[in-house]
């Protein structure tokens, strides 16, 4: 688009000029606070205490780094943050496949099979995606408490399927329809049922899907602070909340690159899907709103 | 959203029916029937349930004794609900005001054939991969006045340059917006550029031909045929903003004071620390009434476009 500016007069030329400068700058200021948080978790802490935000560091050291995974204190415990990188894991894993799954079959049990009262459900199950959650939060955790979930990690898988589903099923209604009618109505003349035609023929061309799918789930179960904050138990705290007790926790010193460091730990997982599979990564975001 | 409903049903009728072909027959809706059942009782049922809550005595544990819409006229009576009310008003209109503006510079600027978008894409969106407590962290460490950027300016020789607005309780809800629209400006530029990349280049062309400017073009056409993503960003950065939670706890903690209190911090602290479950259920069903207010009218003009075609 916009390819009016093929005149390189030196105005033209001028307008090029300050368009890339602008934008550059506009990436510095994104990159700064990841800069910063590098930088901070790198040094010493006389360094930091001596100012200079962006200064690099005189001698690179991991000491933070290794405080913060093994021995930074998180609240009443002094144990890092490896424990509850190892819960977010333990939630996000089955969380994700779970709500993944479900959603691709509704998908196409919705889109493909499109019984009396279809819509009405799709319309039923889409709310899912706006109520704020602190509607749910209460009786979510009486819920829990009665089915003995309550601070365990178990409970935080059934909380992030059960809000899950209005996503993923969102993501895949709206690519089955796209889907052709005529390959499932051959199939079925074949006589391939409802899960040979689900095995045999959607599944085979659901990877883009999945993969948003997958890519959404795990960026919101990873990130998710306000049921792990709610619901979790000491043992069962997903990484977010372990950040947050560790910055507050307001005993001796404090250590800024011990914070840096643990919050680098706690986003690394969600940067490196990004990086990876940025382009899914957009596409999940703008599935419910461009596309609708 | 688009309910999709010119397709042909397949199957089903003109065939004989075996006890085999019975079950077939349900079985898709015995698959969408756990999940329906889930959103009736883990979002409808529980709504209803924050309600009965809302209109009930309830403190630290929850309990039955009806007091009517008592806990309402408590909250609007309540100083610190009316400063996260306003606080979410304020906090929720720069934030929006601020992506959509930032964001639609940004997609129009890189729709201008520039070299290494694509990089200068992932630099702008990466913020939104990260948990909003990351955010909250390294802002907090950012906005320090003692280490952060006010330092940092006066270590360069601008001895009297102050930015403290963290630790001060009449901007520190301004800190929140910066963090907040670093997070999702990248996203709504992502949410512009889309669109402008649906848009038909033969409409650019025509238009320069008739000796319209660049602003021009820009201003007159391109910008009404956003309209429908205008919506979609507005409707879902309204939404973040009535859900921000995690920001506040990360950054600020409500403070000073509870200076930058949000209606779903300001629930969190009744309902589960502060022991006051009735009241902090009616502030989680103002805030579901928010949701609806700017739900409804969307969801309306949705389906009415669809509608009309």
């Amino acid at each position: 688009m916009a390819n009016m500016v093929r005149r390189r007069s030196t105005s033209a030329r001028l307008w090029r000029f300050g368009l890339y400068a602008l934008l550059i700058v506009a990436a510095l200021v994104y990159l700064l606070p990841l800069v910063v948080m590098i930088l901070t978790s790198l040094k010493p802490l006389e360094e930091i205490r001596a100012g200079a935000l962006l200064s690099l560091p005189s001698t690179i050291s991991f000491e933070a780094w290794i405080k913060a995974w093994s021995t930074a204190c998180t609240g009443m415990r002094c144990n890092g943050m490896s424990g509850y990188f190892l819960n977010s894991i333990a939630i996000v894993v089955p969380a994700v496949a779970i709500s993944t799954f479900v959603g691709a079959l509704n998908g196409y049990a919705l889109t493909k099979w499109r019984f009396r009262g279809a819509n009405l459900c799709f319309a039923l199950l889409l709310f899912g995606c706006f109520v704020p959650f602190q509607v749910v939060l209460m009786p979510m955790a009486r819920t829990l408490g009665w089915l003995g979930m309550a601070s365990s990690t178990t409970g935080l898988v059934l909380v992030h399927v059960v809000y899950g589903i209005a996503f993923t099923t969102l993501f895949f209604r709206n690519y089955y329809v796209s889907v052709p009618d005529e390959m499932i109505a051959a199939a079925k003349l074949d006589g391939a049922g409802f899960w040979r035609i689900f095995w045999r023929i959607l599944l085979p061309v659901s990877g883009p899907i999945i993969t948003v799918s997958v890519i959404w789930q795990f960026t919101q179960i990873w990130n998710d602070f306000l049921f792990g904050v709610s619901f979790a138990g000491f043992d069962s705290q997903p990484v977010t909340v372990a950040l947050n007790n560790l910055v507050n926790t307001s005993t001796g010193v404090k250590e800024y690159n011990v914070d840096m460091a643990a919050a680098l730990i706690a986003a690394l997982p969600t940067l490196v899907v990004y990086v990876l599979a940025g382009k899914y990564f957009v596409r999940g975001l703008t599935a419910g709103s461009v596309k609708g | 959203m688009s309910p999709h409903v010119s397709s042909p049903r397949v199957g089903g009728k003109g065939r004989r029916r075996s006890l085999a072909g019975q079950v077939e027959r349900f079985l898709p809706r015995l698959v969408v029937a756990p999940s329906l059942a889930v959103a009736l009782f883990f979002v409808y049922g529980y709504m209803l349930w924050t309600f009965v809550l809302s209109l009930t005595d309830s403190r630290m544990l929850p309990q039955y004794d009806f007091v009517g819409f008592a806990q309402y006229a408590r909250l609007f009576a309540n100083e610190r609900w009316n400063v996260a009310a306003t606080n979410l008003v304020v906090f929720g209109g720069l934030f929006i005001v601020s992506c959509l503006v930032i964001g639609l510079l940004l997609a129009i600027f890189l729709d201008q054939r520039i070299r290494q978008e694509g990089a200068l894409r992932t630099i702008y969106l990466y913020p939104m991969a990260l948990s909003l407590i990351v955010t909250g962290v390294v802002w907090r460490w950012l906005l320090n006045p003692g280490l952060g950027i006010q330092a940092l300016v006066r270590s360069w020789g601008f001895e009297d340059f102050t930015f403290n607005w963290l630790v001060d309780s009449d901007m520190a809800i301004y800190t929140l917006v910066i963090a907040a629209v670093w997070q999702a400006s990248g996203f709504v530029m992502a949410l512009f550029l889309a669109g402008l990349r649906g848009i038909d280049d033969s409409l650019f062309q025509a238009a320069a031909l008739d000796g319209a400017s660049l602003p021009r073009i820009y201003l007159r056409i391109v910008l009404p045929s956003l309209r429908p993503v205008v919506f979609s960003a507005v409707m879902i950065l309204a939404h973040i903003a009535i859900k921000s939670f995690d920001l506040v706890m990360a950054l600020t903690g409500g403070g000073p004071g509870y200076a930058t209190d949000l209606p779903a911090t300001f629930m969190y602290a009744h309902t589960f620390t502060r022991g006051q479950i009735g009241l902090g259920s009616a502030s989680a069903i103002m805030m579901l009434c928010g949701v609806l207010a700017i739900l409804v009218p969307y969801l309306y003009s949705e389906l009415r476009g669809q509608r009309n075609g």
